[in-house]
């Protein structure tokens, strides 16, 4: 009977075949992931600049994507200072709905008392649809800019609110029994357990929470700005619509949305930063 | 090294449970009529099977709970820093490195970390983690897990550690070399330990005192004596003395079960 070596011999490569492979199909994937939605855009650019070239469509039914980037070039003076009025709209009702909805979730988890008076109107706020009450807020707000913001705030909060406060509560039952072995203050164990257990609840609200952000600015932008106060860049949209500048609509489409794709990447790239070191959600499969 | 243990008869009594009983909703009777001394330097194993009361008995020691009726008195009265706890599972802060897990009871009596780093540090390198103090739990096995569990638990040098079936959880070779690991420690820092166990034999080979339990309602039927000196090694663990204390531990466990079915 003889016994079979199986440790590989000096010369033996260091990687086997399979790993290499896999090697080989991660560097396709990476490139992959940038290149297909890269050529996904040029096509579909393409394909609508022959289709309203070669079928002649009217510039008020469908602007050729020349157009469109001529408006963008040639109105920069107008869009630019729209895009900073929305953004700061967005960004304040965002940072707003983050102070408000954690104050209120802390509120609520240390006081069972103000979570039982309280979270049926958070509730209410946020069901009630905000178009209804955008009117309202522009009579009774006279500053065009914060009936805007709190609309825009009443959007953003609730997610913030609720997951924060769902977070706070999720704490592992051990673990409080070890703080109160310890004799852990309240204070300690907001700080040093209920806190980090909520992180990754919180942060997945904050990235809800910005998308709706813009979507409240926009909403508020339609209702609020138009009357003639020329908000954002959606009071924009609007104007060009009823002046039929087909082309600086889409621009500015273009712009609110380029707009959402990067509070998008920033919102994931904070809580990636957040959680990479710990939290199974930003784990890789190895 | 510390010096010996006192013999079992002549240790100093360190707390004393009398008639404890505890009732959940009125009507399930957890734990019944429990009386337990334990004296400084024991290493006291609750053996029984599921549902006996068990971890109702370290809950009520910890003051996580208060008895129905009965009483536990620490003698020379307890303080903040006499007790330890491991539980089941390894309950380590995922978000904290190794080094400020284990530096949580200290955290939580305000004393800085500047003041206790040293502390801190012998409690990782008797764990034998000395290396790992900057990674995350995550980054962890299962024994090394509990390991820093354990090195929180002594860290603080408790008079007592309760241990909830802390390696049930683990693989047989990890267990042993844990079990070993343990005794080590226990002779390092000189601490009481009160560890619940289903295991005959991993409360043969660790404790020199096995408090036998059965269920419903939860209560004390046997104590037995491992009457084996310590430091207790491998070669303890084939003796036929070894043998023998199980087959006694394994006997009355045997008629705990068989009394309450
Ligand atoms: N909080 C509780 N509320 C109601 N019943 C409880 C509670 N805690 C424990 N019990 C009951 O008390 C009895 C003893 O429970 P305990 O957890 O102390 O047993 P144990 O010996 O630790 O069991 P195991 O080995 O399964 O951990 C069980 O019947 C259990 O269902
Ligand atoms: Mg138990």
């Amino acid at each position: 009977m003889s016994v079979t070596d199986t440790t590989t011999s000096a010369s033996a490569p260091t990687e086997d075949a399979e790993e290499a492979a896999r090697y080989r199909r991660d560097r396709r994937m990476k490139v992959a992931r940038w290149m297909l939605p890269s050529l996904v855009l040029v096509v579909t650019v393409l394909a609508w600049h022959l289709y309203v070239t070669l079928w002649e469509v009217p510039h008020y039914i469908l602007p050729g994507p020349v157009l469109v980037a001529q408006s963008l070039i040639e109105d920069w003076g107008l869009l630019y200072p729209a895009l900073l009025i929305t953004g700061r709209l967005t960004l304040l009702a965002l940072l707003f709905a983050v102070i408000g909805g954690v104050t209120l979730a802390v509120a609520f988890t240390q006081s069972k008392w103000a979570e039982m008076s309280f979270f049926p109107y958070a509730v209410i706020l946020q069901v009630t649809p905000v178009v209804a009450i955008a009117p309202l807020l522009q009579i009774y707000v006279e500053n065009a800019f914060v009936a805007a913001l709190l609309c825009a705030w009443i959007v953003a909060f609730f997610p913030i609110l609720s997951n924060t406060t769902i977070g706070l509560k999720s704490t592992d039952h051990n673990l409080e029994d070890l703080f109160t072995i310890y004799g852990a203050t309240r204070w300690q164990r907001l700080r040093y357990l209920a806190a980090p257990s909520a992180l990754p609840y919180f942060l997945g609200g904050l990235k809800i929470a910005g998308g709706l952000a813009l979507i409240g600015a926009v909403v508020a932008e339609f209702v609020i700005g138009r009357a003639g106060t020329g908000l954002g860049l959606a009071s924009t949209l609007l104007e060009a619509s009823y002046r039929f500048n087909f082309g600086r609509l889409y621009a500015a489409l273009i712009m609110i949305s380029c707009m959402g794709v990067v509070i998008f990447a920033v919102m994931s790239l904070i809580s990636y930063l957040a959680l990479f070191r710990w939290h199974e959600s930003a784990l890789k499969r190895e | 090294m510390p010096a010996a243990r006192a013999p079992l008869a002549e240790r100093e009594t360190l707390l004393q449970m009398s008639h404890v009983e505890k009732t959940f909703r009125g009507d399930i009777v957890a734990l019944k009529d429990m009386n337990l001394q334990v004296n400084d330097g024991d290493f006291i194993s609750l053996l029984g099977p599921s549902g006996c009361g068990k971890s109702t008995a370290l809950r009520l020691i910890s003051g996580l709970m208060t008895p129905t009726s009965g009483n536990i008195r620490w003698t020379g009265g307890q303080g903040n820093g006499d007790l330890g706890v491991v539980f089941q599972e390894p309950t380590l802060m995922p978000w904290a490195r190794v080094v400020d897990n284990v530096y949580l009871p200290f955290r939580l009596r305000g004393t800085p970390y500047s003041e206790v780093k040293d502390d801190v540090l012998e409690a990782l390198k008797l764990v034998g983690l000395e290396k790992f103090q900057r990674s995350f739990p995550r980054e962890l096995s299962g024994g090394m897990k509990m390991r820093v569990a354990i090195a929180r638990a002594m860290v603080t040098k408790p008079r007592l550690i309760l241990m909830d079936e802390p390696f049930a959880a683990l693989d047989e070779i990890t267990r042993h070399k844990l079990n070993n690991d343990l005794l080590a420690l226990r002779e390092a820092i000189g601490c009481t330990v009160i560890f619940v166990t289903h295991s005959v034999f991993e409360s043969v080979f660790l404790s020199d005192r096995i408090v036998v339990m059965a269920a419903r309602p939860g209560r004390v039927i046997r104590e037995l004596t491992v009457d084996a000196p310590y430091p207790r090694d491998e070669e303890f663990r084939t003796s036929a003395d070894y043998a023998g204390f199980c087959r006694q531990a394994s006997d009355a466990l045997h008629q705990a079960i068989g009394e309450a079915a």
